[in-house]
């Protein structure tokens, strides 16, 4: 803390040392707390669960890939993660559709009732799954998609498309106008100027958004859950049902958890400037 | 920008009500329908009026859980948002350990909530994880399946460990967008580090961190997944919070109409907070001249 409150227009090099110190080491520790539970559960993945449960030990004795072997050979273990991607994929891919237009209408027009239907959107981004549930579980089986891929899909856009519209209005109003009047000028039609022109502009955007509703649906586990049994259930729930199974397999538990992280950590890297203005909903 | 009034534009946004309207209003309309309606069984139903409405508002366990709710809440904004400023003002401002803390921060918020709730199961084990068994061997007698303290402690720790990065990545954006001639300036009158944060920082920070505190409230008001993982909602029901006890109301005993009345009560809630939310974002690009 003495570091801290040293003066900020420290001269000398002597003085501005222990400053850099002071926020290092604050910066390191809170990373550390960001990993070491991250790392606990890589460890358990790579220990068999004689090892896990015969000791306590900070890193693998015999480091093993047998958890994975499991997951990856087991068909009803590896079925979880298909049947998750299919689903936040066809999510991924309705909300964008149907969010890409809105987003344009909002980001360029007044029109009767705009901020209503807008703030209308943001509520249901906010709605809890829970209220949600029940009626949903109603809905989906009495029209039959119970226990489908499409049924979550859809369920899934109450909080993906306000996300998607929000985050791509965000995006669209940094376009200038006079693009999209030149463009009408040079004589494109509004689809042709759609796509060949507009799309690429907010490229960088659209990624963003695609990401925000891929995460959304990946991470969501109560309407997924409630709105599946046997053929498309996703992988976390298969997760919750191996852990209230007696004599639950520690290792393989971990080793699923972990593979649920490499589908975010893979892209993250791309999205890493752009994550406080996706969960800001393209505010910030 | 100034928009032209038109609207065709409707056209436009047609795709995203049929779909929406699909997924929430049909939805909530069977809950509203639920809320004044009784039944026996078999699909006789009957008009209850406001009864389920009454019952949910005097209900202690309803008020209790509304409790535990705000109480949690209140913890993790508490620990967050100091935090999280904390954090924004620590970070590298560019380069390449700017980078490698983005992504490493932001590693949490995109692990599936119930992995998260696994994790911190495991970790708060005296016998498997990491803290319970350090806990466990500095002579407390740690067991958060037993124990309420212990068990808040772990939700609470694991809220913090989840999200506080957000909150820091928020900040941390806005620290940016402040421009360096704001900090010449502070240079020149000799202001103190302390000085800047105060006359500076905070003050650029305000709307981002609004934005922070509603998100971060509104996501705590609704948390399911992760406590539910790790402790089930209990000891007891020490760590049931509003849509623990809603489902367990709703999927559990299927007690239909309170669980509708609940559901409703709980929405406008959010509907308030997110009118909120809404009047700050617009007040904030309005600032913004946008």
């Amino acid at each position: 803390m003495v570091a801290t409150s040293e003066t900020f227009t420290a001269t000398t090099r002597k003085a501005t040392l222990p400053k850099i110190r002071a926020r290092h080491v604050v910066m390191v520790a809170y990373l550390l707390f960001m990993l070491v539970p991250i790392y606990w559960l890589t460890k358990m993945s790579l220990q068999t669960n004689r090892e896990i449960l015969g000791g306590f030990t900070l890193w693998p004795q015999n480091p093993t890939l047998d958890n994975y072997r499991v997951i990856l050979t087991d068909r009803s273990w590896y079925i979880g993660y298909i049947n998750s991607i299919t689903y936040v994929v066809m999510n991924t891919i309705m909300s964008l559709a149907v969010a890409l237009p809105a987003a344009y209408a909002f980001s360029r027009y007044r029109f009767l009732g705009d901020k209503h239907l807008f703030f209308w959107l943001l509520t249901n981004r906010m709605a809890p799954p829970a209220v949600f549930a029940l009626p949903f579980f109603q809905l989906y089986s009495s029209v039959g998609l119970f226990d489908t891929h499409i049924a979550v899909a859809l369920a899934h856009t109450l909080f993906n498309v306000p996300l998607a519209v929000w985050i791509l209005e965000g995006f669209m109003r940094g376009v200038p106008k006079e693009i999209d009047e030149t463009a009408y000028i040079d004589g494109y039609s509004f689809p042709r100027f759609f796509v060949k022109i507009f799309t690429p502009l907010i490229a960088s955007g659209i990624g963003v958004a695609a990401f925000f509703c891929f995460m959304f649906s990946w991470v969501e586990l109560l309407l997924s859950r409630t709105l599946t049994a046997v053929d498309a259930q996703p992988i976390a729930s298969i997760m919750t049902r191996t852990v209230s199974a007696s004599g639950l397999d520690w290792g393989v538990l971990c080793a699923a958890g972990v593979l649920t992280i490499v589908p975010g950590a893979l892209v993250i890297y791309f999205v890493r400037n752009y994550i406080a203005k996706g969960f800001a909903l393209g505010r910030v | 920008m100034d928009k032209v009034q038109n609207n065709k534009a409707w056209f436009l946004v047609l795709p995203v009500l049929v779909l929406v309207a699909f997924s929430a209003v049909i939805p909530l309309m069977t809950v509203v329908n639920y809320s004044v309606q009784d039944t026996f069984g078999s699909n006789v139903f009957f008009w209850e009026g406001l009864g389920w409405f009454e019952q949910v508002l005097t209900d202690s366990r309803v008020h209790a859980a509304l409790g535990r709710q705000l109480a949690f809440s209140g913890i993790i904004l508490a620990i967050q948002i100091p935090l999280g400023i904390a954090i924004a003002v620590c970070m590298p401002k560019r380069g390449f350990w700017a980078s490698v803390c983005l992504v490493l921060m932001a590693l949490p918020l995109l692990i599936p909530w119930n992995v998260v709730g696994t994790i911190w199961q495991i970790m708060g084990r005296t016998d498997i994880g990491l803290v319970g068994y350090t806990l466990d061997q500095v002579g407390i007698s740690w067991n958060y399946a037993r124990n309420p303290v212990h068990a808040w402690v772990m939700v609470v720790m694991m809220d913090v460990w989840h999200w506080t990065s957000l909150v820091a990545l928020l900040a941390y954006a806005g620290l940016q967008s402040i421009p360096q001639a704001y900090y010449q300036a502070a240079k020149i009158d000799q202001a103190s580090r302390w000085k800047v944060f105060r006359y500076i920082e905070l003050p650029k920070m305000q709307g981002v961190l609004l934005i922070a505190i509603l998100l971060r409230f509104m996501d705590s008001f609704m948390i399911y997944t992760e406590p539910f993982v790790v402790t089930g909602g209990g000891p007891g029901s020490a760590t049931s919070f509003l849509s623990i006890d809603l489902v367990k109301m709703a999927l559990g005993q299927f007690d239909l109409g309170p669980a509708a009345a609940f559901s409703l009560m709980y929405f406008l809630v959010i509907l308030l907070v997110s009118w909120v939310f809404y009047t700050v974002m617009t007040n904030l690009d309005k600032a913004e001249g946008r």
